[in-house]
């Protein structure tokens, strides 16, 4: 009796799972599939496609709008995630482990932040970076998306250094080392890991962002791909885009599944354990 | 900001080794005398590293985002418009005058309004489901977290370029679902599109804050209750319900704010035709496409007021704690 209901159960467990699997996975198979539909089917409406090609994604990797494109994503995601994490790094040991003033108007500083409407930031960073330079440059995109990243690392890097046990750290000021010494070498490679899905979480935010990367950017200087793919769609450059937005866009979205297939359960704690507690 | 302070530590070159070297300094002074009454010269110090460490990140935030919005107040005071600068001169507040009286000022702000209420409301639900299962299933865990991951990571571009060529005729698996005519061409299929969209990509976000405060819900109370002879649905209301309200609240406060800056779906998927502009989309066009500073500055504004009453009736009407806050942590 007590085996038949589990197995029942298993059952019902098993097909909302199945739900929860076709619901997030369908719309991403489906641009995977177009991306390698050939002209001639791309309009029949089937799911999979009849015909496969790579034909696209050659296309994509020929023109200097995608690669060019592709490089400002990378460099500017990998800076502005690097950047981000030390900084967040710094405040959150603080806040985590120093008596300090100020201390709650940091947290209450990032929550603000957090809950920005970053529209509202369009125009006057728009209207500052031209007058900067900074207009249409790597590090005009890059500091909104460090600022924007911060109060998301801040929170996740209090969340895991709170979670480290600091006895080692006395341990080490114990044995001589000063709170800096301590910080370098016991406790960093403690927080390692959380330093670690800090950055994945930082590095998908930035690689996500439309908003900025629209707004401050006008050529292929500092265009990421995906205004790169939104623009596709205006010039006649192809005959028919649409093959070349979808390979585009798998070509954006592999790191993504890649992080998430490897990385699912760091960024899970990552998620719950920064983003709430109250 | 720092008082006595030493030759490193002074020069705020702010970075966590001049802090620490700062420390070093002042350590070896005291080494001695550990425990003894002068404890003041360790908590300066571990002030001076405490205000070190964090200015930096404080720095940034403050100037990318308080200057421009005082900035954006300025800017909104003025007529500005980059196709005619000579024209530039401080008009007080007519260009508040000027958005508010503007009907698709308010056709935006009403379009905005409801993809916010309906998602979130939908979201909510959805969002409660997911996490449950993917707190309590009992098979395949790690599919089911794996694969709600993707809609949170993807970029929100890419899904909506898949959720436009669904829809578009011909091309798409969905377009001859309810009719054979274009759904992205009228005005409530669209919007009923874009919320879809906004949806599918962040219901996985609302369901893993939602997680955290499932994880919160004692075992033992829902033992005990199955015991009492509850339903499930009782352990849901009675039990889980209250023990998650404040995880709710700060779910549904972040995904509000979130859902009121709708943008890139709307982008792609319309690009603001046939009415479904959002008020961000709006602000956009002005800006990029009228090149008006001064009009766009003032959209700015009112966006931010909009957004901070939001928070504020969010926190002093439901009591949403600060997540981070010293309270919220110590649960």
């Amino acid at each position: 009796m007590a085996v038949e209901t589990t197995t029942r159960a298993k059952l019902r467990w098993g097909l909302l799972d199945v739900l929860v699997v076709v619901f997030a996975l369908v719309p991403v198979l489906w641009i995977a599939s177009l991306s390698f539909k050939t002209p001639a089917t791309l309009t029949d409406g089937n799911f999979i496609p009849r015909e496969w090609t790579l034909d696209n994604y050659r296309t994509i990797f020929d023109t200097d709008q995608f690669v060019r494109a592709l490089i400002n994503s990378i460099g500017i995601a990998l800076i502005a995630t690097l950047i981000a994490v030390v900084l967040g790094a710094m405040a959150a040991y603080a806040i985590s482990r120093l008596d300090f003033p100020g201390k709650k108007l940091l947290v209450g500083v990032s929550l603000l932040i957090a809950m920005f409407p970053q529209v509202s930031l369009v125009s006057p960073l728009f209207e500052i970076e031209r007058q900067l330079g900074l207009f249409d440059t790597w590090p005009g995109l890059i500091l909104p998306y460090i600022t924007f990243a911060l109060p998301l690392a801040i929170y996740t890097l209090s969340a895991f250094f709170k979670q480290i046990p600091w006895d080692l750290e006395k341990a080490a000021k114990m044995d001589g080392a000063t709170q800096g010494q301590a910080f370098r070498r016991v406790i960093a490679p403690l927080a390692a890991p959380g330093l670690f899905t800090t950055a994945i979480l930082v590095f998908i935010f930035c690689w996500n962002d439309f908003l900025f990367a629209i707004t401050l950017t006008s050529t292929e200087r500092a265009r990421t791909v995906p205004v790169a793919l939104s623009f596709f769609t205006g010039e006649s450059q192809f005959e028919d885009p649409t093959g070349a937005i979808c390979a585009a866009a798998v070509v954006i979205t592999v790191p993504i599944i890649l992080f998430v297939l490897f990385f699912q359960r760091r960024i899970v704690s990552g998620l719950t354990s920064g983003a709430v507690k109250g | 900001m720092s008082i006595n302070a030493t030759p490193t530590g002074a020069d705020v070159a702010a970075d966590e080794t001049s802090g620490a070297a700062g420390r070093r300094a002042t350590v070896p002074a005291q080494r001695g005398g550990r425990r003894k009454p002068p404890l003041s010269e360790n908590k300066k110090a571990e002030r001076r590293l405490g205000l070190l460490l964090c200015a930096p990140a404080a720095l940034v935030m403050i100037a990318v985002t308080a200057y421009p919005i005082i900035y954006s107040v300025w800017l909104s005071l003025q007529r500005f418009d980059l196709r005619f600068p000579d024209q530039r001169e401080f008009i007080g507040l007519e260009n508040y005058v000027t958005v508010l009286t503007n009907e698709f000022w308010w056709t935006a702000f009403g379009v905005t309004m409801l993809i916010t209420v309906v998602t979130v409301a939908v979201e909510l639900v959805l969002g409660m489901g997911l996490a449950i299962i993917m707190h309590r299933t009992l098979i395949g865990r790690g599919l089911v977290r794996t694969s709600a991951l993707i809609p949170y990571g993807i970029v929100t571009v890419v899904a909506a370029f898949s959720w436009r060529y669904a829809w578009t005729p011909g091309t798409g698996y969905l377009a001859n679902l309810f009719s054979d005519g274009a759904p992205l061409t009228e005005r409530a299929s669209s919007l009923a599109i874009i919320m879809l969209a906004e949806i599918w990509k962040t219901t996985p976000f609302m369901a893993l804050l939602l997680m955290a405060g499932l994880a919160l819900v004692p075992e033992d109370l829902l033992k005990a209750a199955s015991t009492d002879g509850a339903t499930a649905w009782q352990k849901f209301t009675k039990v889980m319900l209250p023990v998650m309200k404040p995880a709710i609240l700060v779910a549904l406060l972040f995904r509000t704010l979130d859902a009121f800056r709708v943008f890139d779906n709307i982008f792609v998927l319309t690009a603001g035709g046939n009415e479904t502009s959002s008020v961000s989309m709006l602000a956009y066009n002005n800006l990029i496409r009228g090149l008006n500073l001064g009009i766009g500055s003032t959209m700015s504004v009112l966006i931010f007021i909009t957004v901070a009453i939001i928070a504020f009736v969010f926190v002093k009407l439901f009591g949403t704690a600060a997540p981070g806050s010293d309270d919220g942590e110590r649960r």
